[in-house]
């Protein structure tokens, strides 16, 4: 066999595969070059999209909330920081209401969107598809419509408040604080409801997504290796979903905190959120460098809290 | 041992344990239906405690499933699983004693290989874990890449951690499906000998799903040749290539010549055979006592091509074959006969140094030791079990061996393998029995 004496000299090579790392190390580096530069001009546009209507702005609504001024008279760059403080004394509760439901509404979404995910991406078979497409459905209708249909979902006459006032969890979620009198609507359960409900296939997708792609096999040996469900569940199922679970209460938290419209639809004075305040200042109030440094002190916020999340969730460490 | 549901005569089965000995893996009338495929049909098996036992067969012939109903991965449709005295036919998965080596490996990517390794022991919160891993890394050689997570590995090494990850639990019952499949075959050849190794140093049973024959022959102590959902046959490697009892034993491991023949007269320890054209003599033992036609089989490798002439008693002449294809492999010489009845038959002639090479279309004649003739009932199909090779659909005459043989004949003193050259070594086994 003319193979033999390849195959032998390869032999001689010993144990190759102890120490073969599986990266590719050979590049030359006028490849890496050219890909470089690919790579750039891939980002331009994006990048070039960013600056413009990103950067500047930002650039702008940091200008203006250090500015003083009054719409009649014209602004003029002071540098004032009190405006921050003002701002942030005046609306404090509004800001911690916003990250308080923002929070809320992301682990409602959580405990919902993750059996949901996991049951399209694992056990639905072929119904997987239609599946998916009733998780997107809603999009195919506006956001302020879908969130109008609440208040006739939470009607004082409707079923859902009558099913509440039969069972008597009306009196508990009012006890609680939740509701207010005899009705649902125009309470912080209402909004609650209201961006958990909007915002849960941005939770549902990306878990679905990090769900699918777990391979069954590794439940399989993790119950061959005594694990029993529970502890499959806690042990491989879910950190290998925590790419998805990040992603998905990101995509859930960050527009659930600078929301306006759930608070302003489905809630009353008490429930107001910061979104409605900046939405106010600007709009109203016409006070421009308050509500600039409402959006700034948010954006920041979220920035921050963000950052912590996902650097305690290690994430990176999944890759 | 128990023989098997079809039951023919397991012959010369390994030194039968008591019935269900202290840890003996017992499969009673074990069974498996998906709708109306029968997958598993009435399985029953005894595999000893402490053996390296191959199921060996075709892809469908039930033997992965057979494998998942042990581990818990697959619940059984009918009969009965039980580790010595204890059944765990209603266990689940997580509460058998029983690890399974996956084909694909399943490790768990998101943890190093030492978290891997001790996912088990974790599980049955085992004390000592790190020196149980420590233990287990080394005997397979991991303890330099226990901090790597499985993506960082070559195939080679994933699979000693799936074995590793399995072993160190101490199972009763160790499963390997296909653990070998997904590498490349010099890896391949490295990791039987390891696996074989680590089974001598730990003592577990190991039972080993393959549908390479030349893999289960290497490693088990015994086979079950498994197809369509029944045990064939089950018996040492030796005992099932020199005494094969079906046509699909004969066929799928190794090579057989099968020419139908009808038994033209029995005289005390021998049968006379007529072949469509001449007559042979077998030993009484190797034919089916009341059959009156037979399959007639003789293995490629018992055949001497040679001049009638030589015959001495005893020996089987087959006159008037025509060579048609020549493949010269260096360790032996493989060749394609056509018998007057147009009949192909193979023939390997070892390399010997002493007959001379003959070419196609040169008129032989084939002799071999009557010993070594064997017959199998007619009512089997003769192509049962043949292994469809498509290396040998298109060269014919390299078909002495499965495609997997190649390296193993350039080192024929290591002798480990391939049909063609473990044949002659098994042989000789064999026969001292």
């Amino acid at each position: 066999m003319t193979a033999a004496p390849v195959q032998l000299a390869e032999a001689g090579g010993g144990p190759s595969d102890a120490g073969a790392p599986v990266r590719s190390r050979r590049r030359t580096g006028k490849g890496r070059r050219r890909s470089s530069r690919m790579a750039y001009l891939l980002l331009t546009p994006g990048l070039l999209w960013l600056a413009l209507f990103f950067v500047v702005p930002m650039l702008f609504l940091l200008s203006q909330s250090l500015q003083t001024g009054s719409v009649e008279q014209g602004y003029r760059l002071t540098f004032r920081l009190a405006t921050y403080t003002d701002a942030l004394s005046t609306f404090s509760p509004q800001f911690i209401r916003s990250f308080v439901y923002a929070f809320l509404a992301t682990l409602l979404a959580l405990l919902i969107g993750y059996p949901l995910a996991y049951a399209i991406a694992i056990k639905a078979g072929r119904w997987k598809s239609l599946l998916l497409v009733m998780v997107i459905a809603p999009f195919f209708t506006s956001f302020l419509i879908r969130t109008l249909a609440w208040q006739t979902i939470l009607a004082t006459d409707g079923p859902v408040t009558g099913f509440f006032r039969v069972t008597h969890l009306l009196s508990i979620t009012s006890g609680l604080g939740w509701t207010n009198g005899d009705q649902l609507l125009s309470s912080p359960l209402a909004v609650v409801a209201g961006l958990t409900y909007n915002f849960l296939p941005f939770m549902t997708l990306p878990l679905f997504a990090s769900l699918d792609r777990l391979d069954p096999r590794l439940l399989e040996a993790s119950g061959d290796l005594y694990a029993s469900p529970a502890e499959t569940f806690r042990r491989v199922t879910l950190p290998i979903s925590m790419p998805g679970v990040v992603a998905g209460t990101l995509l859930t938290f960050i527009p659930a905190a600078g929301d306006y419209i759930n608070s302003k639809l489905l809630g009353n004075p008490n429930t107001t959120m910061i979104g409605q305040v900046i939405d106010g200042q600007f709009l109203r109030v016409l006070d421009y460098p308050t509500a600039a440094a409402l959006s700034f002190t948010l954006m920041v916020t979220i920035v921050v809290i963000v950052a912590i999340y996902v650097r305690r969730a290690g994430t990176e460490e999944l890759l | 041992m128990t023989a098997t549901s079809k039951a023919p005569a397991a012959t010369g089965a390994p030194p039968s344990a008591a019935p269900a000995g202290a840890g003996d893996l017992v499969l009673s009338a074990l069974s498996k239906r998906f709708g109306a495929f029968v997958a598993v049909d009435e399985l029953d098996l005894v595999i000893p405690q402490g053996s390296f036992f191959a199921l060996l067969g075709p892809s469908g012939c039930g033997k992965t499933t057979t494998l998942r109903m042990v581990a818990g991965l697959e619940d059984p449709t009918t009969g009965s699983i039980s580790i010595g005295d204890e059944d765990i036919t209603a266990r689940k998965a997580y509460q058998r004693p029983v690890n399974t080596v996956f084909q694909s490996y399943a490790l768990f990517p998101h943890m190093t290989v030492r978290d891997n390794v001790a996912f088990g022991l974790q599980r049955r919160r085992q004390k000592e874990v790190r020196r149980q891993v420590d233990e287990v890394l080394e005997l397979t050689e991991l303890t330099t890449l226990a901090g790597r997570k499985p993506a960082q590995l070559s195939g080679g090494q994933q699979q000693r951690v799936a074995l590793a990850r399995a072993v160190v639990n101490r199972p009763a019952v160790l499963l390997l499906d296909e653990p070998l499949g997904a590498l490349d075959l010099k890896l391949r050849r490295q990791m039987q000998v390891e696996l074989k190794r680590i089974q001598n140093e730990v003592g577990i049973t190991f039972v080993h799903v393959t549908h390479d024959q030349e893999e289960a022959m290497t490693m088990a102590d015994t086979i079950a040749v498994m197809n369509a959902g029944r045990v064939e046959q089950l018996g040492s490697p030796a005992d099932l290539y020199e005494n094969p009892a079906t046509t699909f034993a004969a066929n799928f491991l190794g090579q057989s010549n099968l020419i139908a023949a009808t038994i033209a007269g029995r005289d005390g320890d021998r049968v006379r055979l007529d072949l469509p054209a001449g007559s042979v003599t077998a030993p009484a033992g190797r034919v089916p006592p009341d059959a009156r036609s037979v399959w007639m089989g003789v293995r490629p490798e018992k055949i001497r091509l040679g001049p009638a002439g030589d015959a001495r008693a005893g020996t089987n002449v087959m006159a008037g074959a025509r060579v048609i294809d020549v493949s010269f492999i260096g360790v032996s010489t493989q060749y394609l006969v056509r018998t007057p009845w147009d009949q192909e038959l193979m023939v390997f002639e070892q390399n010997q140094g002493v007959s001379r090479l003959h070419r196609p279309g040169d008129l032989v004649d084939l002799l071999w030791a009557a010993e070594h003739t064997f017959a199998l009932d007619a009512a089997q199909d003769a192509s049962a079990g043949v292994i469809i090779d498509p290396d040998a659909v298109a060269e014919p005459a390299g078909a002495g061996s499965g495609s997997a043989s190649g390296p193993a004949r350039s080192d024929p003193a290591k002798s480990g393998s391939g049909s063609g050259s473990s044949g002659p070594v098994r042989a000789a086994a064999g026969a001292q029995k």
